[in-house]
């Protein structure tokens, strides 16, 4: 493999505070705009779609930027780069809750038989809200104190985060009412980025 | 007989939004998203219907009609404001976004136009686009919308009974079924073209009714939406109008009607079966696959906190359709 850097690129401790001042900043602020403008009917003829569509697709988007730090680092090389990755995959959790209490709030009106029965009945829920209970779990143990006493377990569980990615994905096409959209553009991008783990690819040689 | 266009709402100065306020609302947005997913380098931001490019080019204003008002339906209903009805569109030849259809039909070109009314008919019938307004009084109707997807709206409609158009046409009696069909043209829908931006529907959009349906006082031809014109992405320049049956079934901007004796295909059956009847009746208790369809929310004014569920009424509400199905099973025939 070719990198495009002969040696490790750093990112100076000052500059990473910044970058991640900045990420915080973008990601709050988007979230507080979206509701602050939904709040006040300025999101078109629907804000509670608006709302659903855009916090789903920033979340998909977020995970696909998460999930490309890693094989970014090693490639560049640039180590560092991981020191972002808990911060941008808590945002995805942050974002798909969102859609969620959107959801289940706006949309459905907090109607709990509604949603129980949405919930068990509708597989395409299923499915997303199979990858939100995933994400929790990743959030809930990424502090470095559980992450330590998890030991090897951690990575086992965090491995998971791929099959949160397909089925992020999955739900998201399955919400739509034709399958000739944005989804096979994820898709794609979700497989270019399984293949470009050697880690999983070398599991899968293994596996077969 | 005719009356000049008198408002069915009244909406005072301060419930128009400044159109200052309105187009920096939406270069608001679209610096939001460049931000946004720019800073953090998301991919497929693109699919983000809202950030791509958006510039406003002229519009042809939609322009007033002479009609007079019907006031027998939804008299006691809150409208959904005219900005939401023409904002948030299913209209997939200009893009499957709820507010791609405003944005790309913009310039779309209604006259010159043709329907034709044709088939099993005595009297074969095409109307150009002057005709479309003048042939039939036009009156307004107000009526609730019930989308497949499970949101709805109240819409004044202007137009005329389809009933009318089907008599001056005078089916033969062997003509059970009414097919009807959207334009189809490519260079004018970005959705014709790209399978992308039309979510890979089969075009032209077809649509069919049963005669009897066809013929029901309440279906309604439509040309006007808020007493004027309709915009593009509202079906320009003449739609259908069921108000009992899901939204899909009021096929957009037709050129041909045809009567025949075969149960015509309809776009949405075809692509999923079991998700979109051909009779597509609004019903609570036959849930679409994918969500139920006992409630829907209600659209008018209102941010996210002003939201209102309310239960599905069996036909939309209206109750008078019922004979026309009385010895159908509606759950096996949706």
């Amino acid at each position: 493999m070719k990198k495009l850097f002969n040696r490790p690129v750093r990112i100076p401790a000052k500059q990473r505070i910044v970058t991640k001042t900045l990420f915080h900043f973008f990601a709050v602020g988007y979230l507080v705009w979206l509701f602050y403008a939904g709040i006040n009917d300025q999101l078109g003829g629907d804000p509670v779609e608006a709302l659903l569509n855009a916090t789903g697709i920033m979340a998909i988007n977020l995970l696909l930027f998460t999930l490309a730090l890693s094989p970014l680092a090693q490639r560049l090389p640039c180590g560092d780069l991981i020191t972002y990755r808990r911060m941008s995959g808590i945002y995805v959790f942050v974002y798909a809750l969102m859609h969620f209490l959107t959801y289940i709030g706006f949309e459905l009106g907090f109607d709990f038989s509604l949603i129980g029965s949405e919930l068990l009945k509708r597989p395409y829920i299923m499915v997303g809200f199979t990858a939100l209970i995933i994400l929790l779990l990743l959030t809930i143990t990424s502090v470095n104190k559980v992450r330590r006493k998890m030991g090897r377990k951690w990575q086992t569980l965090h491995n998971f985060v791929y099959l949160a990615l397909g089925l992020a994905i999955l739900h998201y096409t399955w919400a739509l009412k034709t399958g000739w959209q944005s989804p096979v553009f994820y898709w794609i991008g979700a497989i270019l980025l399984v293949l470009s783990r050697q880690r999983i690819l070398r599991l899968l040689k293994i596996n077969s | 007989m005719t009356r000049r266009f008198t408002p069915t709402v009244v909406l005072k100065d301060n419930d128009v939004t400044d159109e200052t306020i309105y187009t920096q609302r939406r270069k608001l947005l679209k610096q939001m998203g460049f931000l946004g997913t720019g800073a953090l380098l998301s991919g497929g931001a693109n699919a983000f219907g809202w950030f791509s490019d958006d510039e406003e080019t002229a519009v042809s204003a939609p322009r007033p009609l002479d009609f007079k008002q019907n006031t027998t339906w939804g008299q006691d209903e809150t409208l959904t404001p005219y900005e939401k009805v023409t904002q948030f569109n299913n209209f997939y030849e200009f893009g499957t976004g709820k507010e791609d259809p405003a944005k790309n039909a913009q310039n779309f070109k209604v006259d010159p136009w043709t329907l034709s009314i044709d088939g099993m008919v005595e009297n074969p019938i095409t109307l150009g686009y002057e005709e479309l307004f003048s042939k039939f009084a036009l009156e307004e109707r107000i009526y609730r919308l019930r989308c497949v997807e499970a949101w709805s709206m109240v819409i004044p409609w202007t137009g005329f009974q389809l009933s009318h158009l089907l008599a001056m046409a005078k089916p033969l009696s062997s003509a059970k079924y009414v097919a009807f069909e959207t334009l189809d043209s490519p260079t004018q829908m970005p959705g014709i073209r790209n399978a992308f931006v039309g979510g890979g529907l089969d075009y032209p959009y077809i649509e069919g009714l049963r005669l009897d349906e066809a013929a029901h006082p309440l279906t309604m031809m439509a040309v006007g939406v808020y007493g004027k014109t309709l915009p593009g992405q509202n079906g320009a320049p003449i739609r259908l109008v069921v108000p009992w049956k899901y939204g899909f079934k009021s096929i957009k901007s037709i050129v041909k009607i045809t009567l025949t004796d075969k149960k015509p295909p309809t776009t949405w059956n075809q692509l999923a079966k079991q998700e979109y009847g051909f009779y597509a009746n609004v019903n609570p208790n036959v849930d679409h696959p994918r969500w139920s369809q006992a409630s829907e929310r209600r659209i008018t004014r209102g941010g996210l906190f002003k939201q209102t569920r309310i239960p599905t009424q069996l036909f939309n509400g209206y109750s008078e359709v019922a004979p026309l199905y009385a010895n159908m099973d509606l759950t096996k025939q949706f």
